[in-house]
């Protein structure tokens, strides 16, 4: 099985583990990543203004080639994930931005949000499955306490990106189970890390990633796992006394199925 | 109704008029310390046409766009996106830019993602 993948900006260059892990990991799951050439960057967070139209190209772009390719469109960045499926949506079902993304792009065949968007835990959920999963893994994660972090972008608006139930997720759960781990449900794992906040505000990235990890560490994680570059790095920037390490679930997916040597 | 009003319902494409005032919206939210007008305040200053107050307010910039608001109003009233429609007639005026370009390197840290950056520069410049 082939798929049409967007990367996204950080996937080449700051967090190369997260891709990397995953490409190792998809060929031995048995499916195959196929970079979209040229792809944009989708802007990291999805252009808010019903007259945006613009700065959603780039992901239409996108979207446009996998359905030239017939292929489904996988992503692994939450916001790539986030992005992508809401342009997609405004493409399918919101006549007036759809009309005008259209308009100027003057494709040979209009766009209309054909292609369907998965992220890679989508495809190990849907498509694998998790009881087939934990079938391959090789190096079970016996013992670990993992708490998912989801954050905001991978679940809201729960109506548009159709990932999993928003106030009661289980896919990255699922998941931690099928590797071996056992998960640990804690309130605050999607709630939001702050974001791009940490730019300019600091100090409430600080108070955020703090609220996070004294929650999970009370409910027992020894570690975290996320799909998200910067939830990643504003945790990792936490000066919490409660800090406990945060890996990207395409690293542990990795060493469960015996490949991380390979990466 | 002003034409700002006008514009911040055409932008968001959200209706206040639907707004029970139950403050779900505030609860939610994980910045509603940092701010000056909290999310269910948000949508009654639409209402009330006091768009002068919306756009000087600090909280445009202590939002994070997390659709916490978003997801769990009972009305579907997305304060969230209106609060992004009062930053866009922030960042349309000239001037109006959260982040310039001249501040960026000083906030760089090299284990920055470039997502960081892209995102902010979305949501606080035009
Ligand atoms: S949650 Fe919705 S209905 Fe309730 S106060 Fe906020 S905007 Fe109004
Ligand atoms: S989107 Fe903004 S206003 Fe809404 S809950 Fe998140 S931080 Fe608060």
């Amino acid at each position: 099985m082939k798929y049409s993948y967007y990367p996204g900006c950080t996937l080449k260059n700051k967090a190369q583990d997260l891709d990397r892990y995953a490409r190792a990991s998809a060929l031995k799951l048995g499916f195959e990543l196929e970079e979209i050439p040229d792809w944009q960057c989708c802007g990291g967070v999805y252009p808010l203004g019903s007259d945006e139209i613009a700065s959603k190209l780039a992901s239409v772009r996108a979207l446009n080639y996998a359905k030239e390719q017939g292929q489904d469109l996988i992503t692994l960045c939450s916001a790539c994930h986030h992005v992508l499926k809401r342009v997609n949506d405004d493409m399918k079902n919101v006549q007036d931005i759809s009309d005008r993304a259209n308009n100027y792009m003057k494709l040979d065949e209009p766009y209309r949000g054909e292609t369907k968007v998965l992220h890679f835990l989508e495809v190990i959920r849907d498509v694998i499955g998790f009881d087939e999963l934990k079938k391959m893994v090789v190096n079970p994660l016996t013992g670990k306490k993992i708490g998912a972090y989801y954050g905001c972008l991978t679940l809201r608006p729960g109506k548009i990106l159709e990932f999993d139930n928003p106030e009661n997720p289980k896919i990255m759960e699922d998941f931690i189970r099928a590797i071996g781990a056992e998960p640990v449900i804690y309130a605050n794992r999607n709630e939001c890390c702050g974001g791009y906040i940490s730019l300019k505000e600091g100090e409430m990235a600080q108070d955020r990633t703090k609220k996070i990890f004294d929650n999970c560490t009370d409910m027992g994680a020894e570690m975290l796992i996320t799909a998200c570059p910067l939830c990643r790095y504003n945790l990792n920037k936490s000066e919490a006394d409660s800090k406990i390490p945060v890996y990207y679930f395409t690293e542990l997916l990795a060493e469960a199925l015996g490949v991380k040597e390979d990466c | 109704m002003s034409r700002d009003a006008e514009m911040i319902r055409e932008i968001s494409g959200c209706d206040p008029y639907r707004c029970m005032k139950c403050g779900k919206c505030s609860a939610s939210c994980p910045s509603f310390n940092e701010m000056d007008i909290k999310p269910h305040q948000f949508v009654s200053y639409v209402l009330r046409d006091d768009i002068e107050s919306l756009v000087n307010s600090k909280s445009l910039w202590k939002c994070l766009s997390c659709f916490a608001c978003v997801e769990r109003c009972p009305r579907d009233v997305k304060p969230g996106k209106l609060i992004d429609a009062a930053r866009q007639i922030v960042e349309r005026q000239q001037g109006g830019d959260y982040l310039k370009a001249d501040e960026i390197p000083e906030l760089l840290d090299p284990d920055m993602p470039q997502q960081l950056l892209v995102s902010a520069f979305r949501r606080y410049r035009r």
